[in-house]
């Protein structure tokens, strides 16, 4: 297999992010694998017990602490987390933007619902008076 | 010693309940605070002659006359009821200005402005009348979702709207007949004093609308779900 097939590896320093639970939507990183289907998570700066978590209930992220040691307790990961600046890179990724702009869509009131499909009213009035002078111009 | 009605079983815990030791001690009966008139004894029987010589020459007559006939079932006594009827509690997401959405009714979809809530403890609504055409009106809270959205009623006078101000005036009744086949089915006029109370109170709702772009627009749309939109899980 060459390493061009996959981009990310459950490795141990792979961050991760949590999406099922109380601790869902937080960043984690995998401090040990304990089998097939489940590995030890620890976030000690997004605020994760250190826990046993099944795969399926993660996403791993493209961000990795090369360095971290197996089975590494919360200061190292701590200290590995924010040397790398982690949450930063997190929070500045197209992925976490998305997930917000989601969250912000599902939190909109009754108003706020109206005013956005104002808006999208008059982008789309926009978008067909250009088209108009458009074609007028190449006719 | 006083003699104690409900005998401790314990230590502060008495043989009777609360209840029971109010009963026995007959504290229902409230505290008299006169002794009662009192009511002239009237004898019980009246003696009478009696002609015959067989009849010992008199009798002994009840004053008062036995009742003839006495009911052949008991009658049922109905239940004192100790419910009391409380005023309604307004839902705490329900505050003068909050914009409702109306469910039920001539005017369900559409999206009023909450004014207060009357004494019989339905709301007061207001389209206003001139934005969306539903006048001042009552509702319950049961037919209404309630938004985030507010507006500031502060300067909004509604004193005189009250729930004797929604009673329609008493009408004659005209013969059947008449009012099948006549054909002088006079138009109410809608009554000039109530057309005036609205405007006085939507005016300074109006003022308050324009100060925010958009609300006149909203106020105006009526509410609607679209396709993968599912009101329990909407914020409003």
């Amino acid at each position: 297999m060459s390493s061009q097939t996959f981009k990310r590896y459950v490795e141990v320093g792979r961050v991760v992010l949590v999406n099922q639970g109380e601790d869902s939507g937080k960043l984690a990183v995998i401090a040990e694998i304990l089998d097939h289907n489940r590995a030890i998570i620890e976030g000690p700066s997004t605020g994760v017990k250190r826990q046993a978590l099944a795969f399926r209930r993660m996403n791993l992220t493209p961000f990795t602490l090369k360095k971290l040691p197996r089975a590494a307790g919360p200061t190292v990961i701590k200290k590995h987390f924010e040397a790398a600046e982690i949450s930063k890179k997190w929070s500045e990724s197209n992925w976490a933007k998305k997930l917000q702009a989601v969250e912000r869509r599902k939190q909109t009131s009754d108003f706020e619902r109206f005013q956005i499909m104002l808006l999208k009213k008059q982008r789309r009035s926009v978008g067909r008076i250009n088209l108009a002078k458009s074609k007028k111009a190449s006719a | 010693m006083v003699q104690q009605r409900s005998r401790p079983i314990a230590r502060n815990v008495g043989r009777l309940t609360r209840t029971q030791l109010y009963t026995k001690r007959g504290l229902f009966k409230g505290q008299k605070k006169a002794a009662a008139p009192a009511k002239e004894a009237t004898e019980e029987f009246k003696t009478k002659k009696v002609g015959g010589a067989k009849n010992g020459g008199e009798r002994k007559v009840p004053t008062v006359k036995a009742r003839a006939f006495y009911p052949a079932e008991d009658v049922a006594i109905p239940k004192n009821s100790r419910k009391t009827q409380r005023p309604t509690k307004l839902r705490e997401s329900i505050t003068p200005g909050t914009v409702l959405i109306l469910l039920a009714g001539r005017f369900r979809g559409k999206r009023v402005v909450f004014l207060k809530q009357l004494d019989s403890g339905l709301l007061l609504v207001t389209g206003p009348f001139k934005v969306n055409g539903v006048p001042l009106r009552r509702v319950n809270q049961a037919y209404v979702i309630a938004t985030s959205t507010k507006i500031n009623v502060g300067a909004v006078d509604s004193s005189k709207v009250n729930d004797a101000f929604f009673a329609k005036a008493a009408v004659k009744n005209a013969s059947k007949e008449e009012a099948f086949f006549g054909d002088k089915a006079e138009k109410k006029e809608y009554p000039a004093e109530k057309a005036q109370e609205q405007k006085n109170v939507d005016k300074a709702i109006l003022a308050e609308i324009k100060k925010v772009d958009g609300l006149t627009k909203y106020l105006n749309a009526s509410f609607g779900l679209s396709r993968g939109e599912f009101p329990h899980e909407l914020k409003f």
